[in-house]
């Protein structure tokens, strides 16, 4: 190999070794007349539940221009790109800058000031309320909120609407795994740290495309490779991770509880069992045992469409590991039997005493960026703030004690954000707001979804761009981008991190916080949210998790910006917090015992027949996130994934870029096909992210999970069949006055030959 | 040994493109990304690999032993910059010379353009930015042994065979251990020539000047 000099002396460590890399460092003489003047703020990615570090850059006018990667020890400096393109949310082009208002649907909207947009907001939910009583008007919120934010909204709703018509859109997302992790061990949240992965002997992965989904945790995993881990991945796409997996388990959709079952049985029958653990730390074993006694290897081959003999393999080399890590995802808990598809993997790791150790455990990855913290402040229709039930009556009078309100007046729970809509299509609920929701894409079933929302006499989007939800509201009010604001998150690992203020808000923006105080003063609980800013309302949050299981009172701003996070429970100022659970080998349930539960496997909702034979599944790709009202305007991201397609197998006869209509039993829509063998035959895929035509979400199913009330996504009956051609993806609405947004794109051309393939090779290639 | 490099591990690419936009963000080329990312196995595979400039050498890479007007440069260290704006007249031999088809052309602006290894960041110690934020370290920046240390027993190979040349690079690949032969085979099979086809045997001959293997034996 040839010998290059170093740029720098080596003797010093240059900057560029890991030691310089390791302090996080910038040289402060960076060449480039940019950085003149520039600040570089810590803060953290505003999409997925990894929460990866980074800095934004700050120019001398206090203008967010660029991203630094950030040396967090969550993501170590890397980024994917929806992380590195995220700044160019702050100052786009299509902000909403001033609140937008219409009295009927019929007008077109009309800027007008806060006062007039408060004002008249308040007057519909007096009005509603008065004619209709108080559950008449309900509040959507969101995951992707700071946990500040989200603790304000089940307050808002329940002291200052009074209703108890709350929910949030982390129900299309990680109520499986909470009603799960609840069930089994009281706690809802990860057992271990990312950094655990690294220790593991084997790793499965079930229904997640880390790679796509969450690509800054594909480190850990190819980290546990290189240390010689088995990586088992169930999914039935050949995705990035499951391309390299010693074992990929390519099943149909919908039959993980068959799958789990059956590998438990295996267990069982080889003896693999860890007795001790089994007998020491958990209830309902026998139980349990006793029903996959007949979850043969053979019987789940039949229902999963897969070899016996990878039942078998996964079973020796789960069970036959002296650390094995179980992680899940969407793809296992988006299902009628979301929580049981859970409660399988847990009763797995449990048999086989993977909990509570270093590189043993079990975790489920939040897809949202607060999907862990938006679940555990009171968001959710059946939770007050720490984790407590609404129905339990001790904890209903200690959060009326720390709200200040008598225990008459808080509402009993609610309902969940499928069944709402359900409600405004009945006309029993009348007027909403949306704080920080899209669910004209996110929502299964679209023309329930858009008839329900038709059917509201009074709508509300708080959004900081005109989603396709807000575009149908009455009222848009304009709020912050998470650079222009202060507040936690709870990672996947249910790490707690802060998010710096980098800019000011543009002119006519104003904070969540801010509208939600507001309106609370319009509707006469003013006092009870006299708050500045998010701090305020953190300590609020502090005093009313402490003593919880949802423990945040030990965490302060302070200590989170010296840490870099702290994970909960941390019951005082000077507990270092609880990365891993279980340590003590007690859970959250007063028994202290892991409480196993029998599963039985039933097939999905969604029937196939003769007309239906095929299953439809719905995902996510790496350069979009959710709804893509953000990322769906960031022009790079735009070109890496213009459009949505679907993947089908080469067996039906389709090239790549043709158009193939799906049909299922909700509608039909065109997309151009991607042609891989890396797709079950049985079974086609569609990305969620884009709005009707183009929407996955117009075919799925809206059944739910009875006891999560999750929608099942993941799986559907559907038939494939050749089209004419595809339909074009509309342009993200925009604000009146604003530059459409093709016009902005042509800005961006790039005259230079594309590098890759758009969006996978969906381009006219074949 | 090898200098402070990008090593390129295409068993760890996920195809998420953070490379392609991170180099969007790098300054000496703002808003135009230089990475090519390849899905050599599309249809059967998601496998991808980015290919960022490989930094020839041996003894001067061959697009800038190509270039007529002498623009693209050769720093100390061995980095081959992007062409200099004021010698470049965008006549793309650079672009047909380069074996690993890297440097692109702006037809309008008449230039050309490619990876610089992020000089403005590499020439203050820091990692380029594509090597900093790639998600599973398939862009990994350091030397040979900071990447062992970090991947026990990781093979590398930084000579690549098209017919009978032979080119040395100063970006290295990771390549299976299992497979190792040096040097390794770069770019496409030829399938035909003149309409007539051509074995693997043929065209795989590589029979020109034996390359150093990764003890810098050459």
């Amino acid at each position: 190999m040839s010998s290059r000099p170093l740029p720098l002396d080596p003797s010093i460590a240059p900057p560029g070794t890991r030691d310089f890399r390791d302090a996080g460092g910038i040289p402060a003489d960076r060449w480039h007349a940019d950085q003149n003047g520039e600040t570089l703020v810590p803060t953290h990615c505003c999409f997925c539940g990894v929460q990866c570090g980074m800095y934004l850059r700050v120019d001398r006018a206090g203008k967010v221009f660029g991203v630094e990667p950030r040396n967090h020890d969550i993501n170590r400096m890397r980024l994917c790109p929806k992380g590195i393109n995220a700044y160019q949310q702050v100052n786009h082009p299509d902000r909403l800058t001033a609140p937008l208002m219409r009295r009927s649907r019929d007008e077109p909207f009309r800027e007008v000031s806060w006062e007039e947009a408060l004002d008249f907001t308040a007057a519909e939910v007096r009005r509603i309320q008065g004619a209709h009583g108080n559950d008449a008007f309900g509040l959507l919120g969101g995951a992707s909120l700071f946990s500040e934010k989200t603790y304000l909204v089940g307050k808002f709703a329940r002291v200052a609407l009074k209703t108890r018509h709350v929910d949030y859109n982390g129900r299309l997302c990680m109520v499986s795994a909470a009603g799960a992790n609840k069930l089994a061990f009281g706690i809802d949240r990860a057992g271990n740290p990312f950094s655990d992965i690294l220790l593991t002997d084997c790793l499965l992965i079930a229904g997640s495309n880390v790679g796509e989904c969450f690509p800054v945790m594909t480190q850990y995993l190819w980290g546990a490779r290189d240390r010689g881990a088995t990586l088992i991945v169930i999914d039935p796409r050949e995705t990035a991770i499951a391309r390299t997996a010693d074992i990929h388990v390519a099943l149909k959709p919908g039959t993980d509880a068959a799958f789990f079952n059956a590998v438990l049985h295996v267990v069982i029958e080889e003896n693999l069992v860890d007795e001790e653990f089994v007998a020491a730390h958990t209830t309902g074993w026998d139980e349990v045992r006793a029903a996959v006694a007949d979850c043969t290897p053979e019987t789940a081959g039949d229902i999963c469409g897969v070899p016996a003999s990878q039942v078998v393999q996964v079973a020796r080399a789960f069970a036959g590991a002296g650390r094995a890590m179980a992680w899940h995802a969407r793809g296992i808990e988006h299902h009628s039997q979301g929580v049981e598809n859970c409660l399988t993997v847990i009763n797995l790791c449990a048999a086989t005493g993977n909990l509570g150790r270093p590189g043993a455990g079990y975790g489920t990855i939040t897809g949202q960026g607060n999907g862990q913290g938006g679940r555990e402040h009171g968001q959710k229709s059946d939770l007050l703030p720490g984790g407590r039930s609404i129905s339990n009556p001790e904890h209903r009078r200690q959060i009326c004690e720390i709200w200040g309100i008598e225990e008459t007046e808080l509402p009993p729970a609610g309902t969940s954000m499928m069944e709402m809509v359900w409600q405004m299509q009945r006309h029993e609920i009348r007027g909403l707001i949306g704080i920080c929701n899209n669910p004209f894409v996110s929502l299964p079933n679209y023309t329930t979804v858009k008839s329900g929302y038709d059917a509201l006499e009074f709508h509300a989007q708080f959004d900081f761009f005109l989603s396709e939800t807000a575009a149908n509201a009455h009222v848009v009010l304009p709020v912050t981008t998470w650079a222009e604001d202060e507040g936690v998150m709870a990672n996947a690992e249910a790490r707690v991190v802060k998010h710096n203020k980098a800019q000011e808000p543009p002119a006519g923006v104003r904070t969540d916080t801010w509208v939600m105080c507001q309106l609370a003063q319009r509707l006469g609980a003013g006092a009870k949210f006299a708050y500045q800013g998010s701090r305020d309302v953190f300590e609020e949050l502090r005093l009313a998790s402490a003593g919880t299981v949802n423990d945040y009172y030990g965490i302060t701003y302070e200590r989170l910006e010296e840490t870099g996070g702290i994970a909960w429970p941390c019951p005082s100022t000077d507990h270092p917090g609880t990365p891993r659970l279980f340590e003590d080998g007690r859970t959250a349930h007063p028994d202290g015992k892991i409480h196993m539960q029998v599963v039985e496997w039933h097939p999905p909702m969604d029937p196939y027949d003769e007309d239906h034979p095929m299953s439809l599944t719905t995902g996510r790709t790496v350069a979009h996130f959710l709804s893509g009202n953000q990322t769906r305007r960031l022009g790079a991201l735009v070109e890496q994934t213009p459009r949505p397609w679907v993947e089908v197998h080469p067996s039906h006869g389709f090239r790549n870029g043709d158009p193939v209509r799906v049909v299922t039993r909700r509608g039909s829509e065109v997309f151009p096909a991607l042609v891989t063998a890396a797709i079950r035959p049985d079974t086609v895929f569609i990305p969620y992210h884009w709005p009707v035509p183009t929407a996955a979400n117009a075919l799925t199913i809206d059944a739910l999970d009875p006891r999560s009330k999750i929608p099942e996504y993941k799986v559907c009956a559907c038939r494939i069949e050749a089209a004419e051609r595809v339909d074009e993806v509309p342009a993200p609405p925009v604000a009146p006055g604003h530059v459409a947004y093709p016009a902005a794109q042509v800005s961006r051309t790039d005259p230079l030959p594309p590098t890759a393939p758009q969006g996978r090779g969906t381009a006219e290639r074949s | 040994m090898m200098g402070r490099t990008i090593f390129i591990d295409p068993g760890r690419c996920i195809g998420c493109q953070a490379c392609v936009s991170a180099c969007r963000e790098c300054d000496s080329h703002r808003g135009k990304s230089m990475i090519h990312l390849d899905y050599p196995d599309e249809g059967h595979s998601v496998a991808s690999l980015p290919t960022v400039c490989m930094h020839c050498e041996d003894p001067v890479a061959p697009c800038a032993e190509v270039c007529p007007a002498d623009a693209i440069l050769v720093t100390a260290d061995g980095v081959v910059q992007q062409a200099d704006t004021t010698r470049c007249i965008g006549c793309a031999n650079c672009v047909n010379a380069c074996p690993f088809g890297v440097p692109k052309i702006d037809l309008q602006a008449k230039l050309q353009m490619k990876c610089n290894l992020c000089y403005d960041r590499t020439s203050y110690g820091l990692a380029p930015m594509c090597a900093t934020v790639c998600p599973t370290g398939a862009l990994f920046y350091g030397t040979v042994d900071e990447l062992r240390a970090e991947r026990p027993g990781v093979q590398v190979a930084d000579s690549f065979t098209f017919g009978d040349v032979v080119v040395s690079t100063g970006v290295a690949m990771v390549v299976p251990a299992d497979k190792v032969q040096w040097p390794v085979p770069g770019g496409l099979p030829i399938v035909e020539v003149n309409g007539r086809a051509v074995d693997q045997a043929d065209s795989d001959r590589g029979g020109g000047r034996r390359a150093g293997g990764m003890d810098g034996t050459r």
